[in-house]
């Protein structure tokens, strides 16, 4: 037979193209799924989801930030001091400011300069999950958007997609800023991003978050939706209950209570 | 070869200064260091979650691992070989025994020049004991 250069270039690369077959299409054939978390099953069963109560919490002294201190107290929030740099996992904005839809001409005054506690709202569709890049952030089967710190690069996509302005980051080392550091819980690095994640590392311990806990007024209620006679679904009943911006389809799973 | 008489003398004297680090090190004994990582003197704290050749080679995985499932699987608690329950934490249970991480673990990371960003976030107990971050505030 005659086998010039030609013809054993030509087997040659017949002969590749068909063992890489195999490996190629088991390659390229494969769909990279997320493995569900072996705890997926049990968690699933969970809502976790919290209602404030405003009336009872304008009934307590003005000022009152038992909430927000035993929050950043527990989870080692440093205090930068300026506005700009702000690092907050729970804080207070107006009334009209949170809820501007209800402004209406002649508001009610007795709402308006109100303080309205804000915390991650832990939505069922989070806008942050689907805008990292790295998959730092997440939710898990029982509702509580996640934040994987190691994870986070500081790109702050995040940050410019949550509509409630729940997330800040971290500009500088923000250990110096910390008052007294509780060792249970890690502090965070200069370029990561940070917000309330519902004290899932007090819940996996059977506690209830430090912000419910810490409230003398009884104003915030914390429980599982999907149990008909939990505490919080005992609050939504028979209630006016608002939401923030729910119409970004967001389904937040804080509930304010008028 | 020409100028043979000073080429020479200046390649020894060249070559003496460029492996001085060497040969110094040499002399003085300190390339003989062998690093020291402190045990735990207390008899309750001997055992390690894995025995320790294990640990020597994999402790880096074990606390990837770890991590991995905590904070995405929320399983807090890691079944040992030895058949034990820990419960998975840096700072309750590795620095639990191994209090100073100065005298552990950085005995062998600083010898071998690894950098590892752990204690930027997490915290050992002996860090909040008479040091810089305990002085502040009340």
């Amino acid at each position: 037979m005659q086998f010039d250069r030609r013809g054993f270039l030509k087997i040659t690369g017949l002969t590749l193209l068909g063992l890489s077959a195999k490996p190629g299409w088991e390659v390229f054939s494969k769909i990279d799924q997320p493995e569900p978390s072996p705890m997926a099953e049990s968690l699933a069963k969970i809502r976790w989801a919290m209602a404030v109560d405003l009336k009872k919490c304008w009934s307590a002294k003005e000022g009152c930030r038992d909430c927000i201190d035993a929050c950043h107290r527990i989870h080692n929030v440093p205090n930068l001091g300026t506005l700009k740099e702000e690092i907050k996992w729970t804080w207070t904005e107006p009334y009209e400011k949170v809820f501007p839809e209800h402004e209406l001409e002649y508001s009610e005054e007795n709402h308006r300069d109100k303080p309205v506690l804000l915390l991650c709202n832990q939505c069922d569709d989070p806008p942050c999950v689907k805008y990292c890049p790295t998959r730092a952030t997440w939710r898990r089967e029982d509702g509580i958007v996640m934040m994987d710190f190691h994870r986070c690069i500081g790109c702050r996509y995040c940050m410019a997609g949550c509509p409630y302005g729940s997330r800040s980051f971290n500009w500088r080392d923000p250990r110096p800023f910390i008052k007294k550091i509780n060792p249970e819980y890690p502090t965070r690095t200069r370029g990561v991003v940070e917000k309330c994640n519902f004290c899932v590392e007090r819940l996996a311990q059977g506690l209830i978050p430090a912000c419910v806990e810490a409230c003398k007024e009884k104003a915030l209620i914390f429980g599982d939706l999907k149990k008909p006679d939990s505490e919080v679904r005992k609050a939504l009943q028979n209630r006016v209950i608002y939401q923030r911006h729910p119409e970004l389809g967001t389904k937040p799973k804080v509930y304010y209570i008028l | 070869m020409y100028d043979k008489s000073k080429i020479i003398p200046a390649l020894v004297i060249f070559l003496g200064l460029a492996t001085y680090p060497i040969w110094h090190n040499t002399v003085s004994g300190k390339a003989r260091y062998v690093p020291k990582p402190e045990l735990p003197t207390d008899k309750a704290k001997k055992e390690c979650v894995e025995p320790k050749t294990f640990i020597r080679v994999n402790h880096k995985t074990l606390l990837e691992d770890w991590k991995f499932s905590v904070v995405r699987n929320g399983i807090r608690t890691y079944q040992a070989s030895n058949k034990k329950a820990y419960t998975i934490s840096l700072n309750r249970t590795c620095m639990n025994c191994h209090t100073d991480k100065t005298k552990f673990c950085d005995q062998c990371h600083t010898y071998m020049g690894v950098t590892n960003k752990c204690w930027d976030c997490h915290i050992y107990p002996k860090q909040l004991s008479p040091g810089p971050l305990a002085m502040r505030g009340p």
